[in-house]
């Protein structure tokens, strides 16, 4: 893998169906990877097969959702000095034989998507206000990113060492937030985003609802996620955060408790 | 005395008790106490002297009193539960913080004991969570 030092990242909630596959496919595609996988309160036995099966396992103290458990990943790859960071699904949605093609586009970008629809024969098929809003987040998200995106709301993605700083201070917890809100982050901060066409498969373990209601809260969701992302006040700039973990504190006094930065700047050293 | 008053002053009195009671045991910090007091005082005032709140009223233009009342006691429910879901919503960014650092020490602390080959990386402290 051109001697990039990478990590590979995989949100895991109550998956012990799925992870050990999950897990073994992944190491058998990049066996130079390193796999950790962050067990985000499973009340299952997820931790305890991930490990058996020969991964690093973060074991989160309670639920926190995507983006708590992404937050995590990407904080063990700043402080470790990973080159790439990969997340992967641990349902098996996404196949690591893209790995490869993946981590390849990032080479010319901060951030590569691997993205479904990017291919008229792309047999993930959505329809219903569910497509509408993956249809409008994905316009919203290449006019803001000066590029072709077709699938913003992928959790399939590969970013660098500039990304992961990025993500390692601002990786939303709300839904939808983990995914395109985290990609409006990365474009504002000035990281370049581009996609590299992947097939999807259905779910190992469980499956997606697809009643109309919810797609329909789906799309509002998705509208109230999309504008919040456009107005809120992320940093302009990132600038190069020290990878060395016993880097010393700043020598600048602590801040009153009341005023602190709102987004915790300081957490990710 | 009317009505009104008594109800008023009974009301305040009691806030005024509970929040002193709640300092008292480390319930509630000065912080919050602060503008419970105030509104107490606030309600107080407007008991003893019900020709403040007339007065308001009609220089606002307001053909009932007791509207201004009840807008201005909604106004400041109102801001003082916004402050709350903030102060709610930080709280619980501070805590995802924590366990996500929380998460990342235990799996420092689980390989430094299997690299000094103490005891395995695996499950000791699984039964211990939930």
């Amino acid at each position: 893998m051109s001697g990039r030092r990478v990590l590979i990242i995989v949100p895991a909630w109550n998956e012990q169906d799925a992870i050990v596959g999950t897990v073994n496919e992944i190491r058998e595609c990049a066996p130079d990877a390193d796999l950790l996988v962050i067990d985000d309160g499973s009340s299952d036995h997820t931790a305890a097969r991930a490990r058996a099966a020969g991964a690093i396992v973060c074991p989160l103290p309670f639920n926190l959702g995507v983006g708590g458990a992404m937050r995590t990943g990407y904080r063990y790859a700043l402080r470790h000095g990973y080159d790439a960071a990969v997340q992967i699904d641990a349902d098996g949605q996404h196949d690591p034989r893209y790995l490869a093609g993946l981590l390849e586009a990032l080479d010319s970008a901060d951030v590569v998507i691997g993205a479904r629809f990017a291919t008229r024969d792309d047999p993930y098929k959505v329809r219903g206000p569910r497509r509408w809003a993956m249809v409008m987040l994905a316009r919203v998200l290449s006019r803001l990113a000066h590029t072709r995106l077709t699938d913003v709301t992928s959790g399939f993605r590969v970013s660098n060492r500039r990304a992961i700083s990025v993500f390692a201070t601002h990786y939303p917890a709300e839904y939808l937030g983990d995914t395109v809100e985290s990609l409006v982050i990365a474009a504002r901060a000035g990281c370049t985003i581009t996609q590299v066409p992947v097939t999807m498969r259905a779910r190992i373990a469980g499956r997606a609802s697809h009643s109309p209601v919810k797609a329909a809260v789906y799309l509002c969701r998705a509208v109230v996620a999309l504008v919040l992302a456009l107005v809120r006040d992320w940093p302009a700039q990132v600038e190069e955060t020290p990878v060395d973990t016993t880097a010393p504190e700043p020598t600048a006094p602590e801040p009153p408790v009341d005023r602190e930065p709102r987004h915790e700047q300081e957490v990710g050293r | 005395m009317s009505g009104t008053t008594i109800l008023g002053v009974a009301g305040s009195i009691i806030i005024l008790l509970a929040l002193f009671e709640m300092m008292r045991r480390h319930r509630l910090r000065e912080k919050y106490a602060l503008i419970w007091a105030l509104v107490a005082l606030a309600i107080i005032t407007v008991a003893a002297f019900p020709a403040l709140l007339i007065n308001a009223s009609q220089a606002i233009g307001l053909a009932v009193p007791a509207n201004l009342l009840f807008f201005v006691a909604s106004m400041v429910i109102m801001i003082l539960t916004l402050q709350h879901s903030s102060e709610l919503g930080r709280l619980e960014e501070r805590t995802r913080t924590l366990a996500e650092e929380i998460a990342l020490l235990q799996l420092e602390i689980d390989q430094l004991r299997g690299h000094d080959g103490l005891a395995g990386p695996a499950d000791q402290h699984d039964e211990l969570r939930e």
